[in-house]
């Protein structure tokens, strides 16, 4: 069932360069909001009109944390909210099973990382690794680390690994049952790569541009094994195997 | 007060219905509200086959507004009518139901036109002005021969009343409207989307894989307003209004205009609540000027 939720904005802060952390309290949203699912926001611009989606990071009693990135002028106008309430549909999409494995791997890249928190917290003692551009970007490794062993890597090597987080992940694989995914295009065609080669189920959360958000406009496309599917519905998290790319 | 217009003999609850493509099959939009508290709805553009639509992206924001490049991706007139419209129609009492027909050659779409207007829908617009696909579409709908032609030949085999959805990119549109009505048009749907780009500077590719697609919202509403006003002055077929209406002021705009029927299609994505929220306003602008009857308002333009 779709809804609008109006939420209140009690706190907003930059956890890194750009990146906007915002806890949204709204009782409803918070009880039925999954791992991996997002939220639709209408960021109440006449020049920027179209809601922007934001995944769920964690959920705290009644209070939902979300954060985005300020990436375009949509963003900035979101990102200048101070207080008041926000028109916001959700939760939407269908967000991660939990059940897939018992000794689950997480895969996170750059704002890839932020969905995979509420998740860390649901499975038990997941192996976790997290990619940034470099140590600036670097944030909410404590948090992870408070569900199981993180590795951190960034691409400019300045800290932790150097390198992609995919790569450390594969020399921890041993009895690994199923990988969990968010983050850029390349890197979740790698996942499903090594989910190909070792054989261990992999699920791996899309991103596109997107319009409605309910699956009325059909503009957020990926392309799977069945053709073009939705991601605002279908997804945003699909099978490895299904996802073309 | 009255707000229901009678539009070719099909009695709609109050003006307001929603635009082709940006409203799915109405299963997603009648989560948030009853359908029968708006006049219709048009469903996605409906094709013989299933098609598969245009690679993604499929959609850039514009100052204003959007472009999109979906490419009439929808799985078939056949699975529409077995089952979207049943369920419409068993859970809809009022809302009516106009059903979008495309295709690649004129054979589609008189076949579209015989199929759909021997169903139980209420009215058949026919699209000859998608710009996002190659084949067809707006092929038909920028040349007023072409246009009179595939208007005649699905008119004689559609059961329906017929409206004809007109495509802004061309030089003069009241030639093809009157094309349309001469060839026997029951009424005409204006604007389609205005064809357009945007390109990332940074990557030096445009947003849409499809280089370039259809531009709606706000953006355009000079533009269709002004398109409405004169193929209402050009035709004496009743029209339905659309382009960048986002509430009861935009509606009432083209209704003075010139349209019957006014329908939103970029607004629902921003306000789910756009269609139910722009009748209120019509309704206050009713009841703030004195007027009793919606219809009053239709064409009511006073020009320079």
């Amino acid at each position: 069932m779709y809804q609008v939720r109006l939420c209140e904005i009690i706190q907003k802060r930059e956890i890194a360069k750009n990146q906007i952390e915002m806890l949204l309290k709204n009782k409803d949203l918070a009880n039925e909001a999954k791992p991996g699912q997002f939220v639709h926001i209408n960021i109440e611009s006449e020049a920027h009109l179209l809601r922007r989606p934001i995944s769920i990071c964690d959920i705290e009693g009644d209070v939902v944390k979300i954060v985005f990135e300020i990436k375009g002028e949509g963003t900035a106008v979101l990102a200048k909210r101070e207080g008041g309430v926000l028109d916001v549909i959700g939760p939407l999409g269908n967000g991660f099973d939990l059940k897939k494995g018992k000794n689950a791997v997480i895969i996170g890249g750059g704002l890839g990382v932020f969905p995979l928190l509420y998740l860390a917290k649901g499975l038990e003692n997941p192996k976790i690794f997290l990619g940034f551009r470099n140590k600036d970007m670097v944030c909410m490794e404590d948090d992870f680390a408070k569900c199981g062993k993180t590795l951190v890597a960034t691409d400019d090597g300045n800290y932790g690994y150097h390198g992609f987080a995919i790569d450390l992940a594969k020399k921890e694989l041993e009895g690994c049952d199923i990988i969990y995914a968010c983050g850029p295009a390349p890197m979740l065609k790698a996942v499903k790569a090594l989910s190909e080669e070792t054989g261990i189920k992999a699920e791996i959360s899309m991103e596109q541009r997107m319009g409605c958000g309910i699956g009325a406009c059909l503009v957020c496309v990926c392309k799977t094994k069945n053709g073009y599917e939705k991601v605002c519905q279908k997804g945003p998290v699909f099978d490895a195997s299904e996802v073309e790319f | 007060m009255n707000t229901k217009v009678n539009f070719c003999g099909v009695e709609f609850e109050n003006p307001i219905i929603t635009a082709s493509g940006t409203f799915g099959f109405g299963y997603e939009y009648s989560q948030f509200y009853n359908l029968d508290n708006i006049g219709g709805i048009s469903v996605k553009g409906l094709s013989l086959k299933p098609r598969e639509g245009n690679p993604p992206p499929r959609i850039a924001e514009i100052y204003g507004g959007i472009l999109n490049s979906v490419g009439l991706q929808n799985p078939g007139v056949e699975n529409f009518l077995q089952n979207d419209l049943p369920f419409l129609k068993s859970k809809y009492k009022k809302c009516k139901i106009i059903a979008n027909i495309t295709g690649n050659s004129i054979e589609d779409y008189v076949a579209m036109g015989e199929i759909v207007g021997s169903s139980d829908v209420d009215l058949v617009e026919m699209n000859i002005s998608c710009p996002n696909v190659k084949q067809g579409g707006a092929a038909f709908g920028t040349n007023a021969k072409t246009a009179e032609e595939i208007t005649r030949r699905v008119k004689e085999k559609c059961k329906k009343p017929l409206v004809v959805k007109l495509s802004p990119n061309v030089t003069d549109i009241c030639e093809i409207a009157r094309a349309a009505e001469s060839a026997g048009a029951d009424a005409l749907s204006l604007i389609n989307t205005l064809l357009g780009m945007k390109i990332d500077i940074k990557t030096r590719r445009p947003i849409l894989h499809n280089n370039v697609g259809g531009m709606s919202g706000p953006a355009v509403k000079p533009i269709a307003a002004r398109m409405v006003w004169q193929v209402k002055n050009a035709v004496k077929i009743p029209l339905i209004g659309m382009g960048g209406i986002m509430n009861g002021d935009d509606a009432v705009e083209f209704m003075l205009a010139g349209a019957s029927l006014v329908a939103l299609g970029t607004a629902n994505f921003i306000d789910p609540y756009a269609p139910i929220k722009t009748l209120y306003g019509i309704e206050e602008y009713m009841k703030n000027n004195g007027i009793d009857d919606v219809n009053e308002i239709i064409g009511g333009v006073k020009p320079w």
